[in-house]
């Protein structure tokens, strides 16, 4: 199978301090693939990178064959871990925004999935709860059609009722042709929709593979396998 | 649905479908919901429920007729051969159990024969 993104020898370093220290990684066409970690594993500098926010410090980042730039942010949707909208919008604008921005933009996905959420178009950005901003921004990113999602903590810090319809937004968005990293620490919630998952340590990849496989390797679940690597 | 045993998550997912089978949830020709409707049931990665299919495809369990979806299979012995394994598998982990706790295989009977009185 192809591979969408190859990471080789990357490293980043915020002065003295090592974020990312001679990463590998490869991420295959069609795959959903979870990337965890506890807090300052180096998830957030990984996105940055592979989105183009950050520059790396040493190695080589590739995505569809490009190094990050102008074309690979036309094929990446990018779910920030913060509200990304400006506070003057309603749902509407934040729509025809995204619109005018990104040729991939899909208008009857967006309206389809701010229906399935259950959000109306004339709703002031700033008047939505965490849960309901966390949906919009995810409903806006799901409606391109891109060739890589990168969602970054989609589900951090909202409701059971809304992580479910964010959970079904996104296995409803799952096709062949697009490829998923997303990054998590609730393992527990969204284990059972990677397909491979990768343990990012101290900047490190520290294990990877299948999620099946290593379920059968190790006889334990995903979550149970992150608290025995990162729970002394 | 909450996946907390300690198999592969298809493994989980295909002993729920032999479930359902054996209990005539599923009755012999029905047909399996598609992968991606049992996906957003479970909330699960579709590539996982595929490989559920294809192993209990395997198994015989269920047929694909393309472009139709999955059907539970419509012979009737393999479905009464699958509900004697699982049977079987329930007692055998059952008398492991009971042995840690120390009983012997006549206490067992006794105890399973005055309990399946008292039921009835």
């Amino acid at each position: 199978m192809r591979n969408i993104v190859e990471i080789k020898g990357l490293s980043k370093s915020y002065f003295n301090k090592k974020a990312l220290n001679n990463l590998a990684l490869n991420i295959e066409e069609g795959k959903v693939v979870g990337i965890l970690g506890p807090n300052g594993s180096g998830k957030t500098t990984l996105i940055k990178i592979l989105t183009g926010i950050l520059r790396e410090t040493k190695g080589e980042v590739l995505i569809d064959g490009h190094e990050p730039g102008v074309y690979t942010k036309s094929i990446v949707s990018y779910l920030p871990d913060r509200n990304f909208l400006y506070n003057w919008m309603t749902i509407q604008d934040a729509l025809s925004f995204y619109k005018d921005f990104y040729k991939d933009f899909n208008e009857k996905r967006a309206y389809e999935l701010l229906d399935f959420m259950k959000l109306k178009r004339d709703m002031k950005v700033t008047s939505l709860s965490k849960g309901m901003t966390e949906k919009l921004n995810l409903t806006l990113v799901l409606s391109r059609n891109a060739k890589l999602y990168i969602l970054d903590e989609p589900i951090a810090g909202v409701d059971p009722v809304a992580r479910d319809q964010i959970l079904d937004a996104i296995i409803n968005n799952y096709n062949e042709n697009s490829s998923m990293i997303i990054t998590t620490h609730l393992v527990r919630d969204m284990e059972n929709i990677f397909d491979d998952v990768v343990f990012l340590r101290e900047g490190e990849v520290y294990l990877t593979g299948n999620a099946e496989t290593l379920r059968e390797e190790k006889g334990m679940q995903i979550d149970e396998l992150y608290k025995e690597i990162f729970g002394e | 649905m909450d996946f907390n045993e300690n198999l592969p998550i298809y493994m989980q997912i295909m002993n729920l479908i032999k479930r359902r089978i054996v209990s005539g949830n599923l009755k012999e020709g029905e047909k399996l919901p598609s992968v991606r409707e049992l996906s957003i049931d479970l909330k699960v990665n579709p590539n996982t429920i595929q490989r559920s299919y294809q192993e209990l495809e395997r198994e015989n369990l269920v047929f694909t007729q393309r472009g139709m979806g999955t059907f539970v299979t419509e012979d009737k012995a393999v479905i009464k051969g699958l509900k004697q394994n699982m049977a079987s598998n329930i007692v055998k982990s059952f008398i492991l159990d009971m042995k840690s706790l120390g009983f012997d295989s006549k206490e067992i009977v006794d105890l399973i024969t005055e309990k399946a009185k008292e039921e009835i």
